[in-house]
């Protein structure tokens, strides 16, 4: 069992049109680059320079990062990441509301 | 005319041609307009801005349009009214309201936003706008789509109050009632916008359309006799108004209409909806969003598009940032208005409510020159504060009974 990655719909053709991929579990961080390297050019699009990127929410079983620890939550085998653009004035993501709504 | 060369991600810097688009293709980071300010300081003079009619668009080469406006005409250039009564109470010795009450013709800043978002629409060649909204913004786009004859979209919460319903109405839009609350309208409609040819205004317009709130400072800089304020305090709830003044100040600094720049940035929001100013406070970047629940619903965005560059704005101009109760909200509305004859919306009551707390923290100095942005009318958000003003005297319809009552008045 790995940890399952569900990517969004811009970013879908650097994953082989999949929108859902398996990731490894550790830091999202390291998920990310090892997606990298199946997926390339995927990396630059959700993280640069190791840090992730400003406009791209990243939840982990619905929590968002930036209230863990950022790209360095760690993530184990069975969790759901969720890779969501936030896009600016308008919120795309279900979770997102569900989050504000908490 | 036109010194517009592009649009550029605020995130990774690239460039893209000037289009109804607002996401970086590649970062998903905002996009924002890039003028040549080299070309406009050549051709844009004082004497050219003052000899232009009194509205928003005196400043036009400033704003991100190609042709001549074609909406909102008579919008902005609204009055800083110098406020001494309202000065020496909260302790300041030089204190001016911008009054955007007034703005024409739905009475709230957002009136400058849509002239130039109905404007570039029209230069995109658009036949419909669209908004979603909770109020001011429906009202303008609803008025200034009738006049300039555009397909009107109003996407609202259904549970909006019945007055704000009719404000719209009025101008005869399609209002679209949405049985979800602020954020599920605003979801849907980039769906919407995703699908339809249309002209949202703060969803693929918006990098044009944040433009038009750079007017409001142009003018306070003009009013003040080309000089920016010590410090300005700004209402936020997308935390964009705040961004595109400290823009223009900087604009006015390097096409050389103004010297110095050494105006402080003020964030105003209330405690029940406060994601941005809790960052300021607590010194970091993150904005964490927030449930609103707040009297002050026009400021009520629980996830503010622009909150972090609003952070950064403060910190970059050594401002600060405070937060209301829904208490000190209404009594600064009420103190604005018995004061300097002002009727302000919830979101003025925010932000002289924050200036005094601000004052009183020791982050407006007395002598420093202070500008109030007051960016809404109160007759809009009257329910406000229903039950909180004083009451009528009922009389009979006779001098005695008169007579009386106003015996009583003399007495108190």
């Amino acid at each position: 069992m790995a940890v399952k990655v569900k990517i969004p719909v811009p970013l879908q053709r650097l994953a082989q049109g999949k929108d859902e991929v398996e990731g490894e579990a550790g830091t999202i961080i390291s998920l990310i680059n090892n997606l990298d390297q199946r997926y390339p050019g995927l990396g630059e699009r959700i993280s640069e320079g190791g840090k992730l990127r400003r406009f791209v929410n990243i939840y982990v079983n619905e929590e968002d990062v930036r209230f863990l620890k950022n790209e360095e939550t760690v993530v184990k085998d069975g969790d759901e990441v969720s890779i969501v653009p936030a896009i600016a004035g308008g919120i795309k993501s279900a979770k997102v509301k569900k989050r504000v709504s908490e | 005319m036109g010194f517009v060369h592009g649009l550029k991600c605020r995130e990774c810097g690239r460039e893209y041609p000037v289009a109804p688009s607002y996401v970086c293709e590649f970062c998903f980071g905002p996009l924002e307009v890039v003028y040549d300010y080299e070309g406009i300081r050549k051709v844009l003079t004082k004497e050219k801005i003052l000899s232009r009619p009194q509205n928003l668009w005196r400043y036009k080469e400033l704003l991100p349009i190609d042709g001549e406006p074609t909406s909102g005409l008579h919008s902005g250039f609204t009055p800083l009214v110098r406020a001494d009564k309202l000065a020496k109470i909260i302790g300041l010795k030089e204190l001016y309201i911008k009054d955007d009450t007034v703005t024409h013709p739905t009475l709230s800043f957002k009136d400058r936003v849509v002239a130039v978002a109905l404007t570039k629409a029209r230069e995109f060649g658009f036949d419909t706008v669209a908004c979603a909204s909770t109020g001011n913004l429906a009202h303008s786009v609803s008025a200034h789509g009738a006049a300039g004859g555009f397909n009107r979209f109003i996407f609202i919460p259904a549970s909006l109050e019945h007055s704000k319903i009719i404000a719209s109405l009025v101008y005869e839009p399609n209002l679209i009632a949405v049985d979800g609350n602020y954020d599920e309208v605003n979801r849907l409609c980039s769906e919407v916008a995703n699908k339809y040819p249309w002209a949202f205004v703060n969803i693929n317009i918006r990098p044009f359309y944040a433009e038009g709130s750079k007017t409001q400072g142009y003018e306070i800089a003009e009013q003040l006799g080309w000089k920016t304020p010590d410090a300005v305090v700004v209402p936020s709830a997308s935390g964009s108004l705040l961004t595109k003044i400290w823009k223009s100040f900087k604009e006015l600094k390097q096409i050389g209409l103004i010297g110095e720049l050494n105006t402080k940035i003020f964030s105003a929001q209330a405690t029940g909806c406060s994601p941005i100013v809790a960052a300021i406070k607590a010194g970091v970047d993150v904005i964490k969003p927030v449930k609103p629940d707040t009297i002050a619903k026009s400021l009520a965005i629980g996830n503010p598009a622009d909150g972090f560059y609003a952070t950064q704005v403060v910190r970059e101009s050594g401002g600060f940032g405070e937060d209301v109760s829904d208490r000190e909200i209404i009594d600064a509305i009420k103190l604005l208005a018995k004061t300097e004859g002002i009727f302000a919306e919830t979101a003025g009551g925010v932000t002289l409510a924050s200036a005094i707390k601000l004052i009183k923290g020791g982050y407006i100095k007395e002598d420093s020159l202070t500008v109030l942005c007051i960016t809404g009318n109160g007759l809009k958000t009257q329910e406000a504060i229903v039950g909180h003003t004083t009451e009528p005297y009922h009389i009979q319809p006779n001098l005695k009974s008169f007579e009386e009552t106003l015996k009583k008045i003399n007495e108190k």
